[in-house]
């Protein structure tokens, strides 16, 4: 084994520019690359790591958050690009003392997770339905469509969309 | 009495910290200042390198190191063959970075690492390397050919192992036989495709000499060995830990991937963490896949359809390396004769080397072939003789009073006998004819026909040999200041719910809540013996050593209560977290017993100061310990398997096919299973609907497409199509518990049943809607909609 070595660089040549975002409720500002994607810029600057990364090219929906109040794919916007905007993530769900909010909590009443890898997305593509307003298609059919932007890989969907169904009913309305 | 935690739907212990965005993959595990690796990989199927040039990628800013094979020192070898196996000669592996030669399109050639990825994927685009591209073939049928270009020129013909297996005197029974059906099949190649990619993190320590890998493995202790026994480290000085991990499939349990040993390296030469997060496409270019074969079969039968002899010869893709041998080859060939009596057999297959990502098992690892070869032949027999579907097989089945059935001279995966050792097959077929009414389905699809509309009917019984040894740990230690009770185990979980399941068999012997049970596992420094998660083993092996070892705690709890109650230990029941006194509320809670189980010399808490030296519990003759007697409640134990337990199951679905969109709608799809005696219903029936969903994707949807050249064609989730919520149905699952005889617990494997059969129950059922269409076999999978268009004459 070789000594290792003593200098090494800590940062890109990347421009950087400063971004101003609204995270869970909390105003952050830092500088970034450029190019760092919003998925990064949550899991490694602020250490929000809830926010998974699963194809890096928006078609699992494992990174799905919520932008002013919309689901979007984390993975295909820039944190420059964020600024100025209001996220939501996963961790923004439950409250203070652990409680789970009522997707969560359906989703554990469902079984409706394994490795828990695309849930984080999964539950943020659905909150993002539920607070939207709009009356939901609660039929198979209905759920299965609207689950349709996110994979899993280990459930078969099956008890997702039970969970989804369970959520509705015991959700505030509207 | 509280209620018994196993066979409950208890919720799992582990969502609420996943549902919150807690859990801890390894791309979540906080390292200090960490550096990223990316990889230059072959753009060419087989090619000769003749140059590497990395000075624009040195010269780049925020790059730290770039490697070639020239610069990785001990670990510029081939990497391990993992289960070496007569069958194969000179078997070869995977170098780390490609030296001289590449054999894929994927396969890494040079490893750039930087401040981060974004940098260090720039850098790679900077690496030039020239290749001197050579011939390929590419499909597995060219490969075999006479005068077919090489993948490795020392393996003539392409053959990677040859091997034939014999049971009972196929020759006698072909001789007597008087009808053949004989059908040729091929599954095509698939991935695991885990939502979580791979993904490796390394820290060097240099003031303990500590290496600490996380790795996204489903064999830890496994890659602590090698790792320590590559770099020449003491183990105790690598600790390998498998945290959260997103899905595996069997695709984690190969090692080493290059960067399993690249990743480690460079953190040790560089004096900084360094950790390696593959994207989706690196996971469709650089981690094995599995399925390509090719099966001609042949079923030889009395008039009556009873099959008395099964001939099977096939094709086994094994991509550009062998390193996890021939395993997959060799389940789908003991796995042949499905659930059926067929005491001849004779089988051969020959693993062959293509140019393509190296192939081990994924979800099934040959099954799924060999269930689709005999259910498909055995719908042709079915038809050649003018049989039903269900009567053909009701003949064949072993009879629920015939177990155990052995068949003599077929070798598994473990090495060991074949012998399938429990089940009520005739009472599952039962089962399926209650669920799906042949008879009334038959007048169904007749109506539906006058109307335009194609149904079918698709069958498929289906075996897994499950619970493989060698063996598993327990270790269990009762925490004398909370009381809750540590679990620990060698093999890891990529999402199965194994804190539930294992903290199920504990919490009932011990007499404690299932969330009181902690499991700690897939960390080398908290148990480190034992094997992997492979083989649907997990509830079978470890669940079997679990429960051995809680039953020793128990005993020594009950020792314990009894001495501090002042009572008999047949008095003492265990509940609520304490050890009781048969009808009164004397008590002492666990936490208590623990505590005073160890002679303490300090009173660090009012607990243990019944356990100080001067305390009257602690009066005794001789020494606080006594000789071979150990402090606390802790105790470790092994299961170690005689041979496989074998679960069965068999899937019916009614389908609708659109002969002009060929499209197929899965109407109703049923699955009776049994996998003995189930732990968590819930749990299993999770399993199921997962491994059933991803049978659909192989059946319908998923195949990893390449060109004459080699290049892969869909290798991102655009084109290669993972189905979505709307692509799978709702399934019926119908359980049967037959309990092992083999094990303590009566437990059989469930992780890899539901994706077994649903390729030839899809098959199955569309042949059968298309049938008054002429539109002939399906013999493939997946079956797409262009297959269907071409089936019914379109071009």
């Amino acid at each position: 084994m070789r000594r290792p070595r003593i200098a090494t660089p800590t940062v890109s040549s990347d421009p950087r520019a400063p971004v101003s975002i609204t995270v869970n409720g909390e105003r952050v500002e830092r500088e970034v690359s450029v190019r760092m994607l919003l998925s990064d810029f949550l899991r490694h600057e602020l250490g929000l790591t809830g926010t998974h990364v699963g194809c890096e090219h928006g078609v699992c929906g494992a990174c799905t958050v919520l932008i002013d109040g919309v689901a979007g794919r984390s993975c295909l916007t820039f944190a420059v690009q964020a600024s100025g905007h209001e996220v939501r993530t996963i961790e923004s769900l439950a409250s203070e003392d652990g409680a789970l909010h009522p997707v969560q909590e359906a989703f554990q009443e469902c079984h409706a997770l394994q490795c828990g890898y695309c849930t984080p997305g999964m539950i943020m593509n659905i909150v993002g339905m539920f607070e939207e307003g709009r009356p939901l298609d609660l039929s198979d059919e209905g759920i299965r469509l609207a689950l349709s932007g996110n994979l899993c890989r280990c459930t078969g969907y099956q008890n997702i969309v039970a969970a989804v169904r369970k959520a509705a009913e015991t959700m505030p309305a509207g | 009495m509280s209620t018994r935690a196993f066979g409950s739907r208890i919720k799992r212990t582990v969502d609420p910290a996943l549902l919150r965005g807690e859990g801890a993959f390894v791309d979540d595990i906080p390292l200090a200042n960490p550096l990223h690796a990316a990889f230059v990989r072959s753009p060419y199927a087989r090619a000769r390198i003749t140059a590497i040039d990395v000075a624009a990628a040195r010269a780049h800013p925020g790059v730290v190191a770039v490697y070639t094979a020239d610069d990785i020192g001990v670990i510029d070898r081939e990497m391990p063959l993992l289960i070496p196996h007569p069958s194969m000669t000179d078997a070869r592996t995977q170098r780390p970075l490609a030296r001289d030669d590449v054999y894929y399109v994927g396969q890494t050639v040079v490893m750039v690492v930087a401040v981060d990825r974004y940098t260090a994927e720039d850098a790679a685009a900077l690496v030039e390397v020239d290749y001197d591209p050579r011939e390929v073939a590419v499909d597995i049928e060219d490969a075999v050919k006479p005068g077919a270009p090489l993948v490795h020129d020392s393996h003539a013909g392409n053959v990677a192992a040859y091997y034939e297996q014999v049971s009972g005197d196929p020759d006698a029974a072909v001789r007597a036989a008087e009808h053949v059906t004989r059908i040729k099949v091929k599954v095509e190649r698939s991935t695991a495709a885990p939502m979580e990619c791979r993904a490796v993190a390394a820290q060097f320590d240099a003031v303990s000499g500590e290496l600490t890998v996380w790795d996204g493995t489903q064999a830890p202790i496994s890659v602590r060995g090698g790792l320590a026994s590559i770099f020449g480290l003491d183990e105790d000085k690598v600790r390998v830990i498998a945290p959260n991990v997103g899905g595996g499939f069997g695709q984690k349990v190969l090692l080493f991937y290059p960067d399993e040993l690249l990743v480690p390296m460079a953190a040790m030469e560089l004096g900084r963490p360094v950790k390696y997060i593959e994207d989706r496409r690196e996971n469709f270019i650089g981690s094995t896949q599995e399925r390509t074969q090719v099966h001609a079969i042949e079923l030889y039968a009395r008039k009556n359809g009873e099959v008395i002899a099964l001939r099977d010869s096939f094709l086994h893709d094994t991509g550009a390396f062998i390193p996890y041998g021939i395993a997959v080859a060799q389940v789908a060939s003991t796995s042949i004769a499905g659930p059926y009596r067929i005491p001849n057999i004779w089988v051969e297959f020959t693993a062959v080397y293509t140019p393509t990502v190296p192939v081990t098992p994924y979800r099934g690892c040959g099954r799924p072939q060999a269930c689709f070869a005999i259910e498909r032949a055995m719908d042709q027999l079915a038809e050649e003789l003018g049989l039903d579907r269900f009567e053909v097989r009701r003949r064949n089945l072993i009879g629920d009073d015939q177990f155990p059935w052995t068949r003599e001279g077929l070798l598994f995966a473990d090495g060991l006998r074949v012998s399938l050792d429990s089940g009520q097959y005739q009472t599952a077929l039962e089962m399926i004819t209650s669920e799906l009414r042949p008879a009334d389905f038959a007048a169904e699809q007749a109506r539906a026909r006058t109307e335009g509309k194609y149904l079918g009917l698709g069958l498929a019984f289906y075996v897994e040999g499950t619970g493989l040894g060698p063996y598993e740990g327990g270790h269990i230690k009762v925490h004398p200041i909370t009381g809750k009770v540590y679990v620990n185990t060698g093999l890891t979980g990529q999402g199965q719910g194994h804190e539930t399941v294992f903290g199920q068999i504990v919490a009932d012997q011990l007499g404690v809540a299932v969330e009181d049970v902690i499991l700690v596992e897939g960390d080398t420094r908290a148990f480190d013996w034992g094997v992997a998660t492979f083989a649907s083993r997990a509830a079978v092996v470890s669940g079997n050593a679990i429960y051995k070892t809680a039953l020793i705690v128990r005993r020594q709890i009950i020792r314990a209560a009894a001495n501090m109650l002042e009572a008999s230990e047949d008095d003492i029941e265990l509940r609520d977290g304490a050890a009781w006194i048969r009808g009164t509320d004397r008590n002492a809670p666990l936490a208590a017993i623990a505590t005073a189980s160890n002679p303490l010399r300090y009173a660090f808490n009012d607990a243990a100061k019944a356990a100080t030296q001067f305390m009257p519990a602690s009066k005794h003759d001789g020494p606080p310990l006594d000789e071979g007697q150990h402090p606390g409640l802790e105790a470790t134990d092994y299961y170690s398997p005689a041979c496989a337990t074998w679960a069965y199951g068999v899937h019916g679905a009614i389908v609708e096919v659109d002969p002009d969109l060929c499209d197929v709608k899965i109407r109703r799809y049923v699955c009776i299973h049994d996998c003995g005696n189930m732990i968590n219903p819930t749990i299993v029936e999770g399993q199921v609907m997962g491994g059933i969903a991803q049978g659909l994707g192989g059946a319908m949807y998923e195949r990893i497409e390449y060109d004459p050249e080699g290049n892969p064609l869909n290798a991102n989730f655009v084109d290669f199509l993972v189905p979505y919520a709307t692509e799978v149905p709702s399934v019926e699952v119908r359980h049967l518990e037959t309990p092992s005889p083999l094990n303590p617990l009566g437990v059989k494997g469930v992780g890899e049943a539901g994706c077994i059969a649903v390729g030839a129950v899809i098959a199955s059922g569309i042949e059968d809607a298309l049938a008054p269409l002429g539109a002939g076999k399906f013999h493939n999978t997946p079956i797409t909609p262009s297959m269907i268009h071409a089936a019914l004459g379109g071009d």
